[in-house]
């Protein structure tokens, strides 16, 4: 079965805060082991189990960081 | 292949790029983890919520949220020190039909700018004002604030802030409820996923009071600084849920609807 929600992380706009991974409740985000361009270890989607709750999205300080998508009905 | 329509993306009230300077063009100038950067955010979501884009007026103080003018594409001035709520009585008495928020740092609106936040709520202008309490200067480098809690270091309380040296945190919130005039006041804090969804209903609900005529509305948001707490983001939301919620009580002080 699909999962209900997904989520876009714009790992350029990212700092590598971790609000976000601390928000989620069902834990499927994280820090990636990668540099982005500025130097920071952007989050990142594991890929699955995201429920669109959208508290991520809230969490974020960055104002388009993370984009929450739930599936279509 | 499943189909996912976007639920929640960058509010509309947000430049699609930011012109500050001439690279990172797509990125805030806070530092990573930055309570500003939340709190632009949940007022953002409530403009284009309420639909109110096009009529409000953002006026923005001096402090690390000084360049809220670069990021809000709605009405901006950037203010004098202290003086927002001076400017926004100013603002709203000339364009009654706007709406016009004060946007303030705790350095800015509870030193500086005592007076004129003091007199503002007590004339009970028909203004919104958001207050973001980290607790002390960020921008000039962590010089102890009036909100600053006791035993907190800072540049200028190297020991720990001390009643007896450096005075109690003033609790702003408290104070402008022994006032008449204002209609909504609230504290609300980013400690948690909890506290972050009741700070967005309460400046939805301080901005709606605006649209409907209510009153003087105030908001004051216990947010945090990792970078001058000298603390890992997610320590410093831990602050705030346990540290200063324990200073500053949430809760609502005034309700009056319009």
């Amino acid at each position: 079965m699909a999962d209900r929600g997904s989520v876009e992380l714009n790992s350029e706009e990212c700092k590598g805060c971790g609000l976000c991974v601390e928000a989620c409740p069902p834990k499927v985000l994280k820090l990636s082991a990668r540099f982005n361009q500025y130097g920071y270890h952007p989050a990142e989607y594991t890929g699955a189990g995201c429920t669109g709750c959208g508290i991520c999205f809230f969490a974020c300080p960055e104002p388009g960081g993370i984009t929450v998508l739930r599936l279509a009905a | 292949m499943p189909e996912y329509a976007p639920v929640h993306a960058k509010p509309h009230c947000f430049y699609e790029r930011y012109e500050r300077k001439a690279e990172l063009q797509h990125q805030t100038h806070y530092c990573p983890g930055c309570g500003h950067g939340i709190v632009h955010k949940l007022l953002a979501q409530a403009i284009d919520g309420l639909g109110i884009q096009d009529r409000t007026i953002l006026v923005s103080p001096v402090g690390c949220s000084v360049f809220a003018y670069y990021y809000f594409d709605v009405g901006n001035i950037q203010v004098a020190h202290g003086r927002a709520p001076a400017v926004a009585t100013a603002v709203k008495r000339s364009r009654p039909e706007s709406i016009v928020i004060s946007y303030q740092g705790d350095g800015d609106l509870a030193a500086i700018g005592s007076a004129e936040i003091l007199h503002a709520a007590n004339r009970g202008e028909l203004i919104t004002v958001i207050f973001v309490n980290n607790a002390i200067y960020g921008m000039t480098g962590g010089q102890m604030a009036p909100t600053t809690l006791l035993g907190m270091k800072t540049t200028t309380s190297p020991q720990g802030r001390t009643a007896a040296g450096e005075g109690f945190p003033i609790h702003v919130c408290e104070l402008l409820a022994s006032l008449e005039a204002p209609a909504f006041i609230e504290r609300v804090a980013l400690g948690n996923n909890q506290q972050i969804m009741r700070a967005a209903r309460v400046l939805r609900r301080a901005l709606e009071n605006q649209v409907k005529g209510a009153g003087f509305s105030f908001v004051e948001v216990l947010a945090q600084c990792p970078t001058v707490w000298g603390m890992q983001p997610v320590e410093a939301q831990k602050f705030v849920r346990e540290k200063m919620t324990g200073t500053f009580a949430l809760g609502n002080f005034r309700d009056r609807r319009g």
